[in-house]
């Protein structure tokens, strides 16, 4: 055995791969719903951004056509029409999937509903982002076991499980994860960009762990922390799965 | 009114027609009115199980797209007086069934019968999911292996998620069977134990059903298992397990396999 793999024999401790991060970004989108007939609508909009100009410039816009149901073509003229007034279309939603090619801005499904207070947002002098939405932490309380193919989307806060997590369930918090019982599924603690996130699980049999981006998988897990009770922390790019 | 369950699984092969077929004439012998639905579009199987493969006229399909009567198309048992069947369409598929016409099916079977058992087919689509649209209650057939088990714990999910009752924020009441259990595996390591299996899926057991050879001769005759074969151990564990359903406390036993002295001195086989 040459001497480079003999050193890399005696390494003990499991080592973090370099491995891609997938940080989560959330913002809020303005959502223009074009109503019939078209022309109409654009003079109203124009009439709108002639008593404030530049508002939509730098701020992500969905066109919602739900309630237009326009064909692919009207599509396309309607993205260049806002262009040409200084809206870009960041996303579409409300056609199917069939009608937007390449070439138009992409899908948007499952889009909630978010609140922005408009009386305070500046005109466009300086690049304006809209507010954010106040963070209030709130704790996500799942008081039955997670099913396989179930998909837990928290960014808000902590996420506690009082129940088993089945293999091939994903829960996604802000926070940290709690799951009082197996962990068999995926986790993505800290998702929103916190580092200080922790995993916590009474039994270890978690397909893959992750922490503000950084992840270790199954395979990549030291035998000695599989199947009991154990505390998952970020350290400097690693992570660490150790038992409680 | 009556119950609907839903007979389901996720994963293929593990027994659901079989459970329908012997769950519903276990029932239908203690004087309920039960009716079998075939929810398996283009691939059914439930009245071969049953044996009324050459009486089928109309089927759901017919119903749901008001081409025939209810009536027309329910086909009687000629065991069981109060057993009833509703077989499904081969030559069309799942994409036939709408989730309008299943609802006009089964609010008047509801009304007539006791217990309506809809036999789900394999999978989480379409077919899958209409079966169980209107549940009650479901039986969730599992075999005590990994990817069952794993089909199982996604298919428990949906239940909760799909289903009217759970839309409307109640609970289908939900029944684990373990079939096609073997004893001597289970002990080798081969198969998962009934333990490790409600440990993964946290809901109640309804009933452990052995291998048996008799549920395949059972369908070569076309009769359900619990018909044809009433003291064979799985035609046991089933009418345990319809007893079980019907709200009756019957202790679990784990089958074993019992085999008497002579038997094991002549090396002859349980059935």
């Amino acid at each position: 055995m040459t001497s480079a793999a003999r050193i890399r024999k005696d390494r003990a401790a499991p080592v973090q791969k370099k491995s891609i991060r997938f940080p989560a970004r959330s913002f809020l989108a303005f959502a223009l719903s074009p109503e019939a007939p078209l022309d109409e609508w654009l003079k109203a909009l124009d009439g709108w951004t002639e008593n404030s100009p530049g508002f939509f410039a730098g701020r992500p816009v969905v066109l919602d056509l739900a309630e237009l149901k326009p064909e692919p073509e009207t599509i396309r003229s309607l993205v260049d029409l806002l262009g040409e007034r200084g809206i870009r279309v960041y996303a579409i939603e409300g056609v199917a999937a069939e009608q937007l090619t390449p070439d138009m801005p992409p899908l948007l499904t499952g889009a909630k509903p978010g609140a922005i207070d408009v009386s305070t947002v500046e005109p466009a002098d300086e690049a304006p982002v809209p507010p954010e939405e106040p963070a209030a932490l709130t704790t996500l309380l799942v008081n039955q076991p997670v099913r396989s193919g179930q998909s837990i989307f928290h960014p808000k806060g902590d996420v506690i499980v009082m129940g088993s997590v089945g293999s091939g369930s994903e829960i996604m918090a802000g926070g940290s994860v709690h799951v009082y019982g197996a962990l068999r599924g995926r986790v993505f603690a800290g998702a929103t960009g916190d580092g200080n996130a922790r995993i916590f699980c009474l039994k270890n049999e978690a397909e893959l762990l992750a922490i503000d981006g950084w992840y270790r998988t199954a395979e990549d897990m030291d035998q000695s922390s599989r199947g009991g009770p154990v505390q998952v922390f970020l350290d400097n790019g690693v992570i660490w799965v150790t038992p409680l | 009114m009556g119950k609907v369950i839903v007979v389901t699984s996720g994963k293929g092969g593990v027994g659901k027609t079989t459970s329908t077929a012997a769950l519903g004439a276990a029932l239908a012998q203690t004087g309920k009115r039960v009716v079998l639905i075939d929810f398996d579009v283009g691939l059914r199987n439930l009245d071969l199980v049953m044996g009324a493969e050459r009486r089928v006229v109309f089927d759901l399909v017919n119903v749901t797209q008001g081409a025939a009567k209810l009536s027309q198309a329910l086909i009687r048992d000629k065991r069981i007086e109060t057993l009833f069947l509703l077989p499904a369409s081969q030559t069309r598929d799942k994409d036939a069934l709408t989730e309008e016409g299943v609802a006009n099916v089964i609010r008047p079977l509801k009304e007539k019968f006791d217990y309506v058992l809809c036999d789900s087919p394999a999978g989480i689509e379409r077919g899958a999911q209409l079966a169980m649209r209107f549940a009650d209650d479901a039986v969730i057939v599992t075999n005590p292996e990994v990817s069952s088990v794993r089909d199982s714990d996604r298919i428990i999910g949906l239940l909760d998620s799909k289903t009217v009752k759970a839309e409307r924020g109640e609970r289908v009441n939900k029944h684990v069977l373990v079939t096609r259990y073997d004893l001597a595996r289970a002990a080798r390591g081969e198969m998962l134990t009934i333990d490790d299996v409600l440990e993964i899926l946290s809901t109640p057991l309804l009933g452990i059903i052995p291998e048996s050879q008799g549920v395949l001769r059972a369908s070569n005759v076309g009769s359900p298992v619990t018909l044809a074969e009433p003291s064979n151990p799985a035609a046991r564990a089933y009418i345990e397990a319809a007893r079980r359903l019907e709200g009756e406390e019957v202790p679990m036993q784990i089958p074993t396999d019992k085999r008497g002295f002579l038997d094991r001195l002549l090396g002859r086989r349980a059935a």
